[in-house]
């Protein structure tokens, strides 16, 4: 072989040079991560969405003006926009609002604290999944409103009344969640996990629920969304003077008193509430868990 | 054959105590036949192999030869079906994907090995630094595992596996996904790291010339089952290229003897 003097030569010089070697590859190899600029994020984030909500409007008078329906039927933005001031006024549209979203909020943080041992359960133990977990994902179909009635049969027309039915609403969408984030954790993780002596409750723990956050969180946010339907249901069925008034009971309020302004304006912060629990809280965690990870492509 | 001397890896002096850091001794493994009930399918058959402290074995052989099988079973994922296997401590073990965890920065990944193990909290910062030191690759412990090129997550799958402070490096391909010339730079940064450590290595691969250029022992396994077919001592001394004379020379004999364990499944 010719070229044995050269690779000697070779030798000597790889032994000095990996470190340089590899720190080029690294450098040619590495994926640079940037943020998207403030301003590009106001252009695609939320210009789009205002320009839909002004469209609304505009179509909304214009169909006032063009007098498709009756007053009764169908309000002016400024007849609702005027009942929101008055709420506002007399103080009562954040304590409707608060009524409700406290509730609506407590009864998701206890749904949260039984839906996740209760969704590890059933990801992890065989006969826990066999027993009850076609039931779990089963009462995801039903309406929780269906609970109302014995609800309030059970438990009289209470507040513990209404947590029961943010419950039987939450519990279940949590916990499926949280199995079906457990089920896509790749096997590979759990082996790599088990070799570095990651074993029962510290698996769980250290391996187990991290893997799971994208679809645990996803869960979450399903099981946020079945609270504040529950409760809504649970609200403009069951009014009675020792539970307040909420925004389901100004929905209510509102049918009874023919005032379709009012109905309106509880129509509108209901889905205001829900929106805006969404944005402010579910979609940064959600994105901020995907991105750490890699998983948010940005278009 | 008898077992290598290791004459260019330090042997750990405290280590005497288990003479071994992996013994197999008539290991089988079989797997229940997929569909039908009560077959049984051997994948290994009857191994006995030791690697001495501080030696390179690799475990070459062709698809279905169960290599991966026995480095699960000496990790102690699975159990043989026959035979016994001791190993001096729990070994860890690096996977063909780099298998870190994405949640957690390349520095966090080593530390929670640290954490398992039971290092306490203040020595596992200064510890993940030194291990990525050891892997050149200062600077990367607030990387994310998305951030790393896969070389740069291999090597930090390195130091994770060196975080469990075992006597004994299981590798399964663990550079079989790379480019050549990553490759080639990680072939250098183990037998370094090797070298320094007084590891015992265990390594899997169906690369011949990599076998060949990483290790101290070559081991030929035959498929289905997987039988040990032959040994070879590669006394050629380091740093090896893969280009060297040597190293192609030892290739060709034993890439020719690969090659009639593949050939003799065609023959029926």
């Amino acid at each position: 072989m010719a070229s044995t003097d050269n690779g000697v030569d070779v030798k000597k010089h790889s032994a000095d040079d990996l470190a340089g070697l590899e720190a080029g590859l690294d450098a040619l190899d590495s994926v640079v991560v940037s943020r998207t600029p403030l301003r590009e994020t106001l252009n695609r984030k939320v210009l789009p969405p205002v320009t839909a909500i002004v469209l609304v409007l505009v179509v909304w008078q214009l169909l006032v003006w063009a007098q498709v329906a009756p007053e009764y039927k169908l309000p002016a933005p400024a007849d609702v926009w005027a009942e929101v001031s008055d709420a506002w006024l007399k103080g009562t549209l954040l304590d409707y609002i608060w009524t409700s979203v406290s509730r609506g909020l407590l009864g998701f943080l206890i749904a949260l604290a039984i839906g996740t041992p209760l969704g590890l359960l059933v990801a992890r133990v065989r006969f826990v999944r066999g027993a009850i977990g076609p039931i779990l994902s089963g009462l995801q179909s039903l309406p929780s409103v269906a609970w109302v009635p014995p609800a309030v049969l059970w438990l009289g027309l209470n507040d513990s009344m209404m947590y029961a039915v943010i419950l039987l609403g939450a519990v279940p969408s949590i916990a499926n969640g949280l199995v079906a984030g457990i089920d896509q954790i790749p096997p590979l993780f759990l082996r790599a996990g088990r070799t570095l002596g990651a074993t029962g409750l510290r698996e769980a723990r250290y391996i187990v629920m991290p893997a799971a956050l994208p679809g645990y969180l996803a869960g979450l946010k399903q099981g946020w969304a079945f609270s504040w339907r529950s409760l809504m249901a649970a609200e403009i069925i069951a009014t009675s003077p020792d539970l307040g008034v909420g925004l389901g009971q100004l929905l209510e309020h509102g049918r009874t008193n023919s005032s379709m302004s009012q109905v309106f304006l509880a129509i509108f912060l209901i889905l205001l509430v829900g929106i805006a629990i969404d944005l402010l809280i579910f979609s940064p965690l959600e994105r901020r868990v995907l991105r750490s990870r890699g998983l948010l492509v940005t278009r | 054959m008898a077992t290598t001397t290791a004459t260019t890896a330090k042997v750990a002096e405290d280590a005497t105590a288990v003479p071994y850091a992996a013994r197999i001794e008539h290991v089988s493994k079989s797997f229940p036949t997929p569909g039908r009930t009560g077959g049984q399918q051997l994948v290994l058959d009857d191994i006995t192999l030791d690697v001495a402290p501080g030696e390179f074995v690799t475990l070459l052989g062709a698809s279905g030869c169960g290599k991966s099988t026995l480095l699960n079973l000496v990790a102690g994922l699975d159990r043989p079906s026959v035979g016994s296997i001791g190993t001096d401590g729990r070994p860890a073990l690096m996977f063909q994907e780099h298998a870190l965890f994405p949640w957690l920065t390349a520095g966090r990944n080593i530390e929670l090995a640290l954490k398992l193990r039971g290092v306490a909290k203040a020595e596992r910062r200064p510890e993940a630094e030194r291990l990525l030191d050891l892997v050149r690759l200062q600077g990367a412990y607030g990387k994310r595992v998305h951030e790393l090129s896969g070389g740069m997550r291999q090597r930090v799958a390195l130091a994770r596996a060196l975080a469990q402070d075992s006597r004994l490096l299981l590798m399964d391909e663990p550079f079989a996904a790379l480019d050549a010339i990553t490759r080639d730079v990680l072939h250098d940064e183990l037998t370094r790291i090797w070298r320094e450590t007084g590891l015992s290595v265990l390594f899997v691969t169906h690369n011949v010339r990599e076998a060949v250029r990483l290790a101290q022992r070559v081991v030929l396994l035959s498929s289905r089952p997987g039988r040990i077919a032959r040994e070879w001592t590669v006394d050629l001394p380091h740093p090896r290229r893969i280009e060297d004379a040597a190293v192609a020379e030892l290739s060709v004999e034993i890439t020719e003897e690969l090659r009639g364990e593949i050939r003799r499944h065609g023959q029926h």
